[in-house]
């Protein structure tokens, strides 16, 4: 799941509570939320035989897989980003031009993949995939529901994280599309002669910069954070690989832990850049 | 020549690739997994027959357990995460310092989608068996590998969601009206009794019940975590799926898959119309 952060905007009202009580609360957060984080990162760059030593963080790079599997993610993320747009796009520009009873359908598709845990879309995927396969076995689409599942690059992967990227990417858009006069635009465009690719990549995605950026990142956040369909379906994806290699080095296991948290925040920080970046 | 020839898209047209993905990656899985809950298998070398068997058995012992644990943790960790939560938001909120609830903020988002193995690992080096703090502490094993230990541990990401979804409900509560009721003579608990909660409840209870969803269809965490000795449903499906039990029961998974949906959607209809009435008091 992807959460963002709401843009703060001025201190909330103040009632009851004394200033005590704010500051016990405060006090018990951080050392909630900080303690586990200070140990964690005093661990991998500490140990009672080597003293101070940021090698764990070093083994990271030198350990083998970690290139295969994190090239392996980012191809994953950069062609589900360009699938979810480029099917999504189109519809939701449909649904504003001449087919407003779209819209339910979009919400219904871009809701159900919130609602099914992760856990039973794979189950559902991995038993299509074996009956698939029986089913076609004496087709010429068996070859198909072979090559999807290719190691090196996944297929089958990509298609589920296009259906999970679905909500964010939607929302994302819709927020994009609401600020702007679509109807107008493609009117005018299209009066002027502009075919719909050239309305499309000219006149719409221009406008649409920041909630396309949003859109692509939480769907490069989700995808790099994606644990359980490519862990059960057996590929090797960065995330994968993290829990595969740190088995039995502690302090490399950790240091993988605090860089995926470094990962979330830097990407987090790049998509409020991105969307915070008001249009006039 | 009028615009409307040039605008004019085919109706759904544009749309079609999309439904056309969704209904292979997503809806082929689904009917497979339906379908698969509802079949009971035959002898070897004969096709199974359509019944209720599977599901039935999914809620019978041994798996009924696991369903009701699963249940209960993340019924544990949404109401203490959007308790905690709130109170966090609140004390960070009215808090003077604009950098301190600027970090708080970033940091629940950075937080609250922070999960999986990382995070195990992360707890694993404070609160495990040979974690800085059970010995520096001298406390015993085996602390945090129980369902107590799992629901701190969810908690890591549930609060920090919990801010970000109550934050903009808080920040909604207008100084006008407390001033109001201050003006005709409420006191501190009457405000929040009869204003505050009520503009806040849809808002809390949708954190509730995202809390929840979260929870129960966490898997990872629990895996590298406490493995078998915290029974969870999603733990029993994937034991299925990798081949880790009995012959012939693959049906019983998906049937427990099936479970594991039904509960989600029973959540998610108590979300949704929550979400649409929580929204209506900000602007």
């Amino acid at each position: 799941m992807v959460a963002v952060t709401p843009q703060s905007s001025a201190r909330a009202v103040a009632v009851g509570g004394s200033g005590w009580g704010r500051r016990a609360v405060l006090v018990v957060a951080a050392a909630y939320f900080l303690v586990p984080l200070v140990i964690a990162i005093s661990f991998t760059v500490y140990n009672e035989v080597q003293g101070f030593s940021l090698g764990a963080y070093g083994r990271i790079v030198t350990s083998p897989g970690f290139a295969t599997s994190f090239l392996t993610s980012l191809a994953l993320a950069a062609v589900t980003i360009v699938l979810v747009l480029v099917l999504l796009l189109p519809a939701m520009i449909a649904v504003r031009l001449g087919a407003p009873g779209l819209r339910p359908v979009l919400e219904t598709i871009t809701t159900l993949p919130l609602i099914v845990p992760p856990i039973t879309y794979v189950v559902g995927i991995s038993s299509a995939l074996r009956e698939g396969a029986d089913a076609l076995a004496a087709t010429p689409f068996w070859a198909t529901i072979i090559a999807i599942q290719d190691d090196r690059f996944p297929v089958v992967l990509v298609l589920a994280y296009v259906i999970l990227a679905l909500p964010f990417a939607y929302r994302s858009l819709d927020a994009g599309l609401r600020a702007i006069d679509v109807v107008t635009l493609v009117e005018a465009a299209r009066n002027l002669g502009a075919s719909w690719p050239h309305l499309l990549l000219r006149v719409i995605m221009p406008n649409l910069r920041s909630a396309l950026a949003g859109a692509a990142f939480l769907t490069l956040a989700l995808v790099l954070g994606e644990y359980t369909i490519a862990a059960l379906l057996g590929y090797q994806t960065f995330p994968v690989w993290i829990v595969t290699i740190s088995g039995n080095d502690g302090q490399l296991s950790v240091a993988l832990s605090i860089l995926s948290l470094v990962l979330i925040w830097l990407l987090l920080i790049t998509l409020s850049r991105a969307s915070g970046r008001k249009k006039p | 020549m009028t615009s409307a020839r040039f605008t004019r898209v085919k109706g759904w047209a544009p749309a079609s690739p999309l439904l056309l993905v969704v209904a292979v990656a997503f809806g082929i899985p689904a009917v497979m997994l339906a379908l698969g809950a509802f079949t009971v298998p035959g002898a070897p070398g004969e096709p199974g027959t359509y019944g209720l068997d599977n599901v039935a058995a999914s809620l019978r012992e041994p798996y009924l357990t696991k369903l009701l644990t699963s249940i209960e943790l993340s019924a544990v960790v949404a109401v203490a995460g959007a308790l905690t939560g709130t109170l966090l938001a609140h004390a960070v909120l009215t808090s003077r310092s604009a950098a301190l609830r600027e970090s708080v903020l970033s940091a629940s988002g950075v937080l609250a989608n922070f999960g999986g193995v990382p995070l195990a690992f992360i707890w694993i080096a404070t609160l495990g068996n040979s974690g800085l703090v059970t010995t520096s502490f001298g406390l015993g094993p085996g602390l945090l590998y129980n369902f107590w230990g799992l629901a701190l541990v969810y908690l890591y990401f549930s609060i920090p969601l919990m801010v970000l979804v109550i934050a903009p409900a808080l920040e909604g509560l207008r100084p006008q009206w407390r001033e109001a009721a201050q003006g005709s003579g409420a006191s501190v608990w009457q405000f929040w009794r009869h204003v505050g909660l009520p503009v806040l409840t849809p808002a809390l209870l949708g954190g509730v019940v995202l809390l929840f969803g979260g929870s129960f269809a966490a898997y990872a965490t629990a895996a590298a975590m406490v493995g078998a000795s915290v029974p969870l449903v999603t733990m029993q499906i994937a034991d299925a799926l990798t081949g880790n039990v009995l012959v012939g029961f693959e049906n019983v998974a998906l049937a427990l898959s099936l479970d594991m949906i039904v509960v989600a959607m029973l959540v998610m209809a108590v979300y949704l119309p929550l979400q649409r009435r929580s929204s209506r008091w900000l602007r």
